[in-house]
């Protein structure tokens, strides 16, 4: 058995389930046991009720009509629906894509595997602050880009893309909008409409919600079509078949709810700890941090140390801190993240730093007591390079 | 509404078993995320390569690979499409075999099946034949007949010309013993909900050395063949329920036996059951009320308090004929008439007397014999 008493700061990997969230699931795996779609008795109709006010949450949380709303297993399922799905539609005679070399691997590999099936793509690089430069995405734009993918909050860096311009931009241009808000829905505030999006990945998991459920919000005015990514009994309209797992559907909606309703406070509560734990390990001599210093999650820290081998450092604080040094998809790759080397750090650069992810259960002291115990280890992984260096 | 009591429809879904709701409410528990290289990743990872051995050992693929998906249709799909061959499916399988294997690019050829919904084999191997190198996608079990399919034979044609057979096994564990190892084929696919586990959580078993191609990208989740944080609370009680059904091997005698009296009584007033010939899961009837529609009768069991389907649950919305009644040539007015009771290991002797005191009922009141007219 593991010992868990670390403190937990990979909020970007996943997150602890809300208690209102299980609360709302509890049922669902007693009594109300009903496949949602066989409405017509009523344990299924028990289920498939729960499921459509569980659409109407996640709906309300970005300013959707819940009919807009299609539930997927996760954010990656919603990522691959979106891009292959928008590419693939029939009506679709656009054979360009345009998305940004800081995507997570999800939207870049959609992206990618569309080559095969004759589809050319534009990968936009980013500042070194980590943002889009918006003259460059128009540029990229041209009369055969069918979508254009863009994340709402970066999972390594934590960096705010302008969601509002880039969507007024697309729209301008007559090309799709997709956003892969995995990091950003329940935490910052997102309006389709405002924001000119047309398709929105979210996943549960990351917003306090279960694992193994997300969503794609596909817009109905004017309607976005796409091909499904795999078919069957053709359940939320036709767009992804498969059996709704109700339970999974009602804790991702009881965790959009508390999200909406918790994101003022939790925020300026992620905001005070997020500027005690940057100030504390800005103190560490040479340390930098990765992505734009202003635009950007609280709940994310990303900062490299010069010198230090990311793994070795937390390998060294393991028992005290679980923190990342990347994407968790990839964590068991050796290769240091592309996300940094796009930002302009070079790999040894890039092989030093470590993500920090802040969240609902964060506490101060857990933020002090990270901030002294990373200092001590970098500082003791320094004096072992030192005196190996003698 | 009356509110329910007796659920007759475990083909659709099953209520979850004590030992699968409580791995899955302890996982829901933990933190974690299992790609997560720290001890909160690990202690994720742990529990779900442990439900990946209890889910490889309750089908018995003793090497073979499980990739978890988010269920049955993923599972389908990602055999269909990722095998990137021509595909043969028969006329009876589920949806989630058919819808894909139209889009497949490489063509689909689709095997008749007999009046009791059982493949022809003789044609299988005449489309083998100029088709050496497709998949054979064939279910266990019908998941509106329960009738069976001859997997072993067919396998052994598919053999023969190099050709790879996939098996929808869904309708299988918890109903009808059967063994990945044993029955040759190349990949399988289960459902954690249709046999106690939770919704939201299946598996495509494939042969070791073989490997469909991922339909779903991003991360280097289940081999690089799904990607995808897994579903871990799911993947628990999936797990726990295979366990379950691995330890509790508690043969479906008694439910056969009460299906069979179900159809005996209804027989009497002329129901007709479909696949009743035939090699069948001892747990479902698709039987007719003459005369009076399925919509009818589903209402009106309802009503009662008593659960079954017109048919796939998925496709219960639409209501139209079925596609396994009609390849099997059922007539559509009698196709039309036609319910499916599926039962399950906590079925009583009282469900199902409950179930013919009102199908009897419903029959005297509806039905417009002696003559056939459709009642709706």
């Amino acid at each position: 058995m593991t010992r868990q008493r670390a403190i937990y700061l990979d909020y970007q990997a996943t997150t602890p389930l809300d208690p209102r969230a299980l609360a709302a699931m509890r049922p669902f795996l007693e009594d109300h046991f009903g496949n949602p779609h066989s409405d017509h008795h009523g344990y299924g109709h028990d289920a498939a009720t729960a499921v459509e006010s569980s659409r109407e949450e996640i709906a309300s949380l970005i300013a959707a009509d819940p009919r807009e709303i299609i539930f997927t297993s996760g954010a990656t399922e919603s990522n691959n629906l979106a891009i292959k799905g928008a590419a693939r539609f029939v009506e679709n005679r656009r054979r360009h894509m345009v998305t940004v070399v800081t995507e997570h691997k999800c939207v870049l590999e959609s992206v990618k595997s569309l080559e095969t099936e004759g589809f050319s793509n534009t990968i936009l690089p980013v500042r070194p602050n980590g943002l889009i430069d918006l003259d460059a995405l128009d540029a990229a734009i041209s009369d055969d880009t069918a979508l254009v993918s863009v994340m709402g909050v970066n999972n390594e860096i934590g960096v705010v893309q302008r969601l509002h311009d880039i969507g007024q931009l697309c729209r301008a241009r007559g090309v799709l909008f997709h956003t892969d808000c995995a990091q950003a829905a329940g935490k910052i505030s997102l309006n389709v409409e405002e924001m000119a999006i047309d398709l929105m990945s979210i996943s549960a998991h990351k917003m306090y919600g279960p694992k193994g459920i997300g969503a794609l919000y596909v817009r109905r005015r004017p309607r976005v079509r796409l091909e499904p990514l795999f078919s069957g009994g053709g359940q939320e309209r036709g767009i992804r078949s498969g059996t709704l797992p109700a339970f999974l559907c009602v804790g991702f909606g009881a965790a959009a709810a508390a999200a909406q309703q918790d994101m003022p406070a939790e925020r300026v509560r992620l905001d005070g700890m997020h500027g005690r734990l940057r100030a504390g390990l800005l103190a560490i001599p040479g340390t930098t941090l990765n992505g734009d210093a202003d635009q950007r999650w609280p709940g994310n820290l990303n900062v490299a140390f010069p010198g230090i081998d990311a793994q070795e450092l937390l390998d060294a604080l393991a028992d005290d801190i679980a923190a990342a040094t990347g994407s968790a998809c990839t964590s068991a790759a050796v290769e240091p993240s592309y996300v940094l080397q796009a930002i302009g750090l070079d790999h040894a650069a890039a092989a030093s730093a470590i993500r920090l992810g802040l969240g609902r259960q964060t506490t101060l002291e857990e933020i002090d007591a990270a901030a002294s115990q990373i200092a001590g280890a970098v500082d003791a992984l320094r004096v072992v390079a030192r005196t190996s260096a003698d | 509404m009356a509110a329910p009591r007796v659920y007759l429809d475990h083909n659709a879904t099953t209520p979850i078993l004590d030992v699968a709701r409580a791995a899955t409410n302890d996982a829901l528990d933990l933190l974690g995320n299992p790609s997560s290289v720290h001890r909160f990743g690990a202690g994720a990872r742990q529990i779900v390569d442990h439900a990946r051995d209890q889910v490889a050992k309750l089908v018995g693929a003793k090497t073979s690979t499980v990739i978890f998906t988010s269920g049955g249709t993923e599972a389908n799909n990602l055999a269909i499409l990722g095998a990137d061959r021509p595909v043969i499916v028969s006329a009876a399988e589920h949806d989630s075999v058919l819808a894909p294997s139209r889009i497949s690019i490489n063509g689909v050829t689709v095997v008749p099946v007999d009046g009791d919904g059982v493949i022809d084999l003789r044609a299988l191997e005449t489309m083998l034949a100029t088709r050496p190198g497709a998949l054979v996608s064939l279910m266990l079990a019908n998941n509106e007949t329960g009738v069976c399919q001859p997997i072993r034979e067919a396998v052994a044609l598919a053999r023969e010309v190099g050709a790879l057979v996939h098996c929808d096994a869904v309708q299988g564990p918890g109903k009808v013993p059967f063994d990945f190892d044993a029955l040759g084929v190349d990949m399988l696919t289960v459902s954690a909900h249709k046999f106690g586990g939770p919704m939201g959580t299946g598996a495509l078993v494939v042969r070791k050395g073989f490997y469909p191609s991922a339909q779903q990208v991003g991360g280097g989740q289940e081999g690089y063949r799904r990607a995808g944080t897994q579903n871990v609370p799911g993947i628990a009680g999936f797990g726990a329920a295979a366990q379950w059904w691995i330890e509790n091997d508690i043969g479906l005698t008694v439910v056969m036996k009460l299906r069979d009296r179900l159809e005996l009584a209804c027989r009497e007033f002329g129901a007709t059951v479909f696949g009743a010939d035939a090699e069948r899961l001892p747990n479902t009837s698709c039987l007719t009320m003459p005369g009076v529609s399925s919509e009818t009768q589903v209402m009106a069991f309802d009503l009662d308090g008593i659960a079954i389907s017109a048919g796939s649950a998925c496709s219960s919305g639409k209501v139209g004929p079925s596609h396994v009644l009609a390849a099997m040539g059922a007539p559509p007015e009698l196709a039309a008439s036609a319910i499916r009771v599926s039962l399950g290991w906590n079925t009583r002797e009282d469900d199902i007397e409950l179930l013919t005191a009102a199908w009897t009922a419903l029959y005297r009141r509806k039905s417009p014999a002696p003559s056939t007219r459709l009642v709706s």
